[in-house]
């Protein structure tokens, strides 16, 4: 276990911070046993103030209320997005990968056509036409942000295609289906895991940014949420921008670390450079 | 000496004060043009103090406006400038009684049927041309009646307008209209050159790129997205007047940058958008800055929740009562604007005319609220929710979304679940006008008499799929009659006793729930006089305005 940790060391410092984080998201709703909109006293009040551990916002809503019940939204906004938008990339580009041809000409033209435009302000016009909630986030984000897991999948299928053992399996009479499923897919994963750690971090910084300009479901508080409605106040009250930025640069940090280290670990060329 | 004096009750004290317009009001409207300015400058000398000529004010104007055409765009921002160009007949002092510009006097027959408007002689267009009774009757029946809605409904009460002779205008209306004045007064009617604009297509007239009025101030140049410049008009109507050699509005994009320019005196007037609500605190804090809220008693703006009264169980006006005694007025009024206003009490804006100040909206009271939902039989579930409603976000800002949140926690504390539903400014009004809402928010002018801003909200002839408009529904037989009665009834005691009967029933019904007369702050340099001297605030012509 030590040498685990002294080996990757990032990956460990990532890992705890996002299981701190998940563990934070489900202790809210015990924390705090109430609505994170409820204005449960004097609006600016600083941080440290009585029964505001983080302070109050501009409507004497508490601010760590609203952290803890954000870092939930973030998380599910950033997981279910990633999750999403992994199996549209995974199964577009295993098609591209797998069948060739036209068939990947056509895929990887749609795919291009997404990664021509800006993916900030392709999510933003998307949500802006679904009216914002949070099912127009999630889909918005994960509608932007498959392209690179297709391109990446469909580069591993085609080189892996051309090994031996594929070929053999393919002489062997297996159907395609299952040499997709039991051959390929298993080995052009490692990198995919890699991509999916830093899409999450991506979708939580995408999501917080569409909050900070209004976008986000109105009915859910949300970190961007925070700092938005903070910004303007913020020479009256500067922790209610400030703190849940700072939520955001750690939970993201943690999230690239993971990312680096599941790298490290998945890659055997990194590794073994990394062994003693 | 007037009886009213804006500044004196304001936050700071002004060590002078030069004589206002409406020391020449009370000194006879029906004088002759130059005696009350000899008195004017003799009132001002024997106070010690000359208004200073000279000088260029800066200012700025947020947002741009899309063109800089009175009556073809109606928004702030193009009034500010504009009304620098062109002059009504008369303006508005802060309660709301008249004070003349391009009209002299004005006389009413008993029938209150026949309007008899006496002109300023000598006035000039920009152009050089004179501007006659011809010029006031093309802007009433042509101009206006083809660009306003609002002055398209009170003109079209005229029989027939007359000019026995150039410096005269006499109106005779089908019947009698007790606010027909209203329709005269400060931006809301502009005396425009009738030999410019006696076109097709107003709002298209080439003339429109270069503005000639009767203003104190000539339009110069517009680079777009950067500044717009006035210069002083050297043959304006009133000798020795305007003060100022120029006015120039800066086009800054960015707020912070026009606090910075106000801050630092690159900019020595802003109001409207101009500045954030909440950096109101900072500059009243700021020595070289004066602050003032007035200036907005003619637009009087209301805010209030606009509820769909078809939607149950908002049609229940004891569950529309519970909800606006569930809101804490002042709550909203200091923590969200920064005390920049007064919450409201009733339909009507107290500087509104037939205001009625004893009418009283039910006081914030929760447990009051909960009770009378009880009672109106709704009980909350297990888990204390009484029944949920949606509420479409106002989307024009930071503090409408601070107030539609206000409003979802504070429901919240009687059983009732908001859901928002956030739209762009385009879709909202959209969706106002087809009644695809259950509570929003909105704010109206009031334009000076409860005949002509707010009526349309009451009125069941109003139910339209037309945004600002009575969206929500509301129809009570008694309100629509003594709307109707007050609309024609001369006597004044007669409209009081109406309007305040409306008042009454429009409190008791609640169909919106009242929330805030509101003003926009006015920043000024501390050197700048006369800045706010009318209702119109700073869409005012600012003849008199100079920098000491």
């Amino acid at each position: 276990m030590r040498s685990f940790i002294r080996r990757y060391p990032r990956m460990v410092i990532g890992a705890s911070i996002i299981l701190a984080v998940i563990c934070l998201a489900i202790a809210a709703p015990i924390l705090f046993p109430f609505s994170p909109w409820e204005m449960r006293g004097a609006p600016f009040e600083p941080p440290g103030s009585p029964g505001f551990i983080l302070g109050s916002d501009a409507l004497g809503r508490d601010i760590a209320a609203g952290l803890a019940h954000g870092t939930w939204v973030s998380l599910l906004i950033g997981g279910v997005s990633t999750l999403a938008s992994l199996g549209i990339g995974i199964s577009l580009g295993a098609l591209a990968g797998y069948v060739g041809g036209r068939v990947d000409d056509a895929v990887m033209r749609f795919a291009e056509f997404f990664q021509t435009i800006p993916s900030f302000l392709l999510a933003i016009l998307l949500v802006a036409i679904f009216r914002p909630s949070i099912f127009s986030i999630i889909t918005a984000i994960a509608l932007v942000s498959w392209p690179p897991v297709a391109r990446v999948v469909r580069a591993e299928f085609l080189s892996l295609r051309k090994r031996e053992f594929v070929q053999a399996a393919e002489v062997l009479g297996v159907s395609h289906f299952r040499i997709v499923w039991q051959t390929l897919l298993p080995n052009a994963l490692p990198p995919v895991i890699v991509l999916g750690s830093l899409m999450v971090a991506n979708a939580v910084l995408t999501e917080s940014a569409l909050s900070f300009l209004g976008l986000g479901d109105a009915n859910w508080m949300s970190w961007g949420f925070l700092v938005g409605s903070g910004r303007s106040v913020i020479r009256i009250g500067w922790w209610i921008s400030v703190l849940p930025g700072v939520a955001i640069v750690i939970t993201v940090l943690g999230l690239n670390l993971l990312g680096e280290g599941l790298q490290t670990w998945l890659n055997p060329r990194l590794s073994k450079r990394d062994l003693p | 000496m007037s009886d009213f004096d804006p500044m004196r009750d304001s936050t700071h004290v002004r060590s002078y004060r030069s004589p206002s317009r409406r020391a020449l009001l009370k000194a006879g409207v029906a004088a002759a043009a130059t005696a009350p300015f000899l008195m004017r400058i003799d009132e001002a000398i024997a106070q010690g103090i000359t208004p200073k000529r000279g000088g260029t004010l800066t200012s700025l104007l947020t947002p741009e406006p899309p063109v800089l055409m009175i009556g073809v765009n109606a928004q702030g921002p193009t009034l500010t400038a504009v009304s620098k160009i062109f002059q009504p007949l008369f303006t508005y002092t802060p309660t709301l009684d008249f004070e003349p510009v391009l009209a002299k006097s004005w006389t009413i027959s008993d029938d209150k049927k026949v309007y008899t408007f006496h002109l300023q002689e000598n006035v000039k267009f920009h152009d050089g041309q004179p501007m006659t009774a011809d010029d006031v009757i093309f802007s009433a029946m042509k101009f206006w009646m083809t660009l306003s809605l609002r002055a398209r409904i009170i003109f079209a009460r005229i029989e027939k307008a007359e000019a026995p002779d150039p410096h005269t205008v006499v109106f005779t209306l089908k019947e009698p209209f007790a606010p027909f004045l209203y329709g005269f007064g400060g931006t809301g009617f502009m005396i425009v050159p009738k030999h410019l604009y006696d076109v097709a297509d107003l709002r298209n007239n080439p003339n429109n790129a270069k503005p000639v009025g009767t203003g104190p101030f000539k339009f110069v140049e517009w680079q777009r997205g950067s500044f717009i410049r006035l210069r002083r008009n050297e043959e304006y109507w009133k000798p020795n007047q305007p003060y100022l050699d120029e006015i120039v509005y800066r086009i800054v994009p960015d707020s912070q940058s026009r606090a910075l320019a106000l801050q630092s005196g690159q900019v020595q007037l802003a109001g409207g958008n101009d500045i954030e609500p909440f950096d109101l605190p900072r500059f009243q804090a700021q020595p070289n800055l004066s602050v003032t809220l007035k200036g907005w008693e003619y637009y009087g703006p209301l805010a209030w929740i606009d509820i769909n009264k078809r939607v149950k169980p908002l049609d229940d006006a004891r569950v529309r009562r519970a909800m606006s005694m569930a809101l804490d007025r002042n709550f909203i009024l200091q923590k969200l604007w920064f005390g920049s206003g007064k919450v409201a009490t009733g339909p009507l804006c107290e500087t509104t005319k037939f205001y009625d100040a004893s009418v009283k909206l039910p006081p914030f009271d929760l447990a009051a609220a909960n009770k009378l939902l009880d009672e109106a039989g709704h009980k909350p579930d297990a888990s204390g929710v009484r029944f949920t409603i949606r509420h479409l976000p106002l989307p024009y800002g930071e503090v409408w979304t601070r107030l539609s949140e206000y409003f979802r926690a504070s429901m919240q504390k009687i059983g009732i679940n908001v859901t928002m539903e956030t739209t762009d400014a385009g879709s909202h009004s959209a969706r106002m006008a087809k009644w695809d809402y259950e509570t929003s928010i909105n704010y109206i002018y009031q334009v000076g008499d409860a005949n002509i801003g707010m009526e349309q909200y009451f009125t069941s002839e109003n139910i339209k799929n037309v945004a600002f408009n009575n969206v929500g529904g509301y129809s009570n037989p008694r309100v629509d009659e003594l709307l109707a009665k007050s609309r024609y009834a001369i006597d004044p005691v007669e409209r009081q006793k109406l309007l305040s009967e409306f008042q009454r029933i429009a409190v008791d019904d609640m169909p919106y729930i009242y929330l805030l007369q509101m003003s926009f702050p006015t920043y000024y340099a501390k050197r700048l006089n006369n800045t706010v001297t009318t209702a119109m605030g700073i869409a005012d012509d600012f003849d008199d305005v100079f920098l000491a």
